[in-house]
């Protein structure tokens, strides 16, 4: 109750601190003349945004930068030795590869799945619909680490001869095969695919839903003419549907990617990166909490902001495009 | 040809349906075809709801059922109210669920609300005022958005160390107010953007000042915005584990429910009646919130889709 009581004094004192500092400021800028008045009076009201953002981002990105130079003490200048040791120390290599098969596997599994649901629920009725769709959406709002735990009692195990509690192997030993420990066969990456099942559980409802509502703007008549062509409903769907909907697709895929590039939570939680399941993410916290190799961590992290680079440049370029209209 | 406005996507399905009969032979394959999407549909939302559902089952179930049988089986005998039970939550509230609550809350709450106030004035700014750096500083903010906050932390940890804060709730409210900040900023700035130039021009007219206008005008006509980011940020925070796990997870007493979940999958894995009844208590809340303000819920989530 303590914690409660604190936490309430927090939100009054931060608050109210926010408030009396944005008043203060403003007057003080208020009593200024008045051209200094108009010149300083923006800032003061990014200032507190600003300062947050440069003191919790923007620096402590760059002195990671600063410190992937230098060696797991932080002290002597080591140039790229770390980003040598990234891409040719095995577990980290093996955590890159499997990194990239998230990437191939689960955005575009979740735009496929999310425009299946989207199209099969639009032809039910309203109620239908919106009852469906919330039941794939409803995942949205649970955490990794409770959609983990969700599955891996799906997919949990016991021993042969004793009744299973999984559903998965409750149906793969009613097939008549062996009970499996699903989570720890890495062959063909079997265990790797389970856990973005996981994933994509999560993230199907967010596709579905800016997808469906991309198709229902989808323009009627160009839907209608080529009916009246010929097309058929498969026709009309790639051929008509999609390309409309293309930019929809574009942000749910690049949205998910950028989620999957720093999946961590999941595998954490259900492997812990072991049975060949590791990922980049997850490396970063071991080195960064069990090996303490700080300069390595760095550079990991380093590696995934890089590769966010290009969708960062995306949306800067859209802004722009948006701002130029 | 027809003068009638287009069809909404309700007449349309209605439209599809009738128009779609040329002959007796076309219904039926259509009919089967209906039939088998609705199938697919139908599988669809069984495998979405499934898991969720045994969880449930299974949180109340006796504790030797829970590890001995599946949550199926009950559908045999389900009027025999003998194995159903209340201890498996008692249990797991009493195994650090219950404090681990209580922590969530503390860390929630602020976390959500200290970044609002900040927010809304640099979106004001950035929507109505004129100043050198304006359109270069939300494009850096526009840029952090998808910057992975794991870059942050290792600075932040030493930083945080010297200062004697790791482990404390206003660790993790600073981090949280910063890591939300951006997307604060451009959700809030693009909706205030938004809103008619007169509204600002008229009040100007009539001598009103920045800071007037920002509190009389904007934050009444900004509730939709404001209210999806809370939402937005409440689920972020609620659900999360990484930032969780990197200034709190040292300190037992101030773990949130996400670490004390994840630390039960990793130290009674086979305990399947804790972690049940564990994992519905974690989830529970923003399916709380998701069941009762499912609109503002998937506008947030739906304007926040930028955030990384």
């Amino acid at each position: 109750m303590l914690k409660l009581a604190n936490a309430l004094i927090a939100v009054i004192a931060g608050v109210g601190g926010t408030v009396v500092l944005f008043w203060l400021m403003n007057k003080a800028v208020e009593s200024l003349p008045e051209t200094w008045e108009n010149r300083l009076k923006p800032y003061v009201f990014i200032g507190p945004a600003v300062l947050v953002v440069t003191l919790f981002l923007i620096y402590p990105a760059l002195r990671t930068v600063y410190l992937s130079f230098y060696d797991d003490r932080s002290e002597n200048f080591v140039g790229l030795d770390n980003y040598g040791t990234l891409f040719t120390d095995p577990s980290l290599r093996l955590a890159i590869t499997n990194n990239l098969l998230w990437v191939a596997v689960v955005p575009i599994s979740c735009v496929a799945f999310g425009l299946l649901v989207a199209v099969l629920a639009d032809r039910l009725s309203p109620r239908f619909e919106s009852v469906s769709k919330s039941i794939i959406f409803t995942p949205m709002a649970v955490s990794a680490v409770g959609a983990s735990t969700i599955w891996l009692f799906v997919y949990a195990w016991r021993p042969a001869g004793t009744s299973q509690i999984g559903l998965l192997n409750a149906i793969w030993t009613g097939l008549g095969g062996d009970p499996i420990a699903w989570v720890q066969v890495s062959n063909f990456r079997l265990n790797s695919f389970l856990l973005m099942v996981i994933m994509i559980w999560l993230q199907t409802g967010f596709a579905m839903v800016l997808l469906s509502s991309a198709i229902k703007g989808v323009p009627t008549e160009t839907i209608e003419a080529a009916r009246i062509d010929g097309a058929s409903e498969i026709q009309i769907f790639w051929r008509v549907t999609v390309p409309q909907i293309m930019s929809t697709i574009v942000v749910v895929f690049t949205t998910i990617l950028i989620a999957v590039l720093k999946i961590f939570d999941i595998i954490y939680v259900s492997t812990g990166g072991n049975f060949n399941t590791d990922v980049v993410a997850n490396r970063f916290i071991t080195e960064l909490f069990d090996f303490r190799r700080f300069g390595l961590a760095a550079a990991i992290v380093v590696v995934l902001m890089l590769a966010t680079i290009p969708v960062m440049v995306y949306n800067v370029r859209q802004f722009r495009e948006q701002e130029a209209r | 040809m027809s003068v009638t406005p287009p069809p909404t996507a309700d007449e349309r399905q209605v439209d599809e349906r009738t128009r779609q009969a040329p002959g007796a032979k076309g219904t039926g394959r259509r009919r089967r075809g209906k039939l088998l999407s609705n199938l697919a549909l139908l599988f669809l939302c069984l495998l979405w709801l499934l898991p969720t559902f045994g969880l449930l089952v299974s949180s109340f179930r006796d504790e030797d059922l829970v590890k001995g049988t599946g949550w199926w089986t009950v559908f045999a005998n389900l009027a025999d109210f003998s194995q159903w039970t209340l201890e498996n939550y008692s249990e797991v509230l009493q195994a650090g669920m219950g404090n681990a609550f209580l922590n969530s809350i503390a860390v929630t709450v602020p976390a959500v609300v200290i970044p609002i106030l900040a927010a809304a004035f640099a979106a004001y700014a950035f929507a109505w005022m004129r100043f050198p750096g304006r359109e270069l500083l939300f494009i850096v903010v526009i840029g952090l958005l998808v910057v992975p906050l794991q870059v942050a932390f290792i600075p932040l940890l030493r930083f945080y160390s010297t200062l004697g804060l790791t482990g404390t709730f206003p660790a993790v409210w600073l981090a949280h107010t910063g890591f939300g900040m951006p997307l604060a900023v451009y959700l809030l700035r693009n909706y205030m953007g938004s809103l008619p130039n007169e509204v600002v021009e008229s009040a100007q007219v009539d001598g009103a000042s920045h800071y007037q206008i920002f509190w009389r005008l904007m934050i009444p006509l900004s509730t939709p915005v404001l209210a999806a980011f809370a939402i937005l940020q409440f689920l972020w925070v609620w659900n999360d584990f990484l930032i969780a796990l990197i200034f709190l997870g040292s300190t037992e007493a101030n773990q949130v429910v996400q670490l004390v979940l994840a630390n039960l999958v990793g130290s009674r894995g086979q305990d399947w009646h804790l972690l049940t009844a564990g994992a519905f208590i974690t989830i529970s809340v923003p399916l709380l919130v998701f069941f009762t303000l499912q609109r503002y819920f998937v506008r947030g989530l739906t304007a926040g889709s930028v955030k990384g």
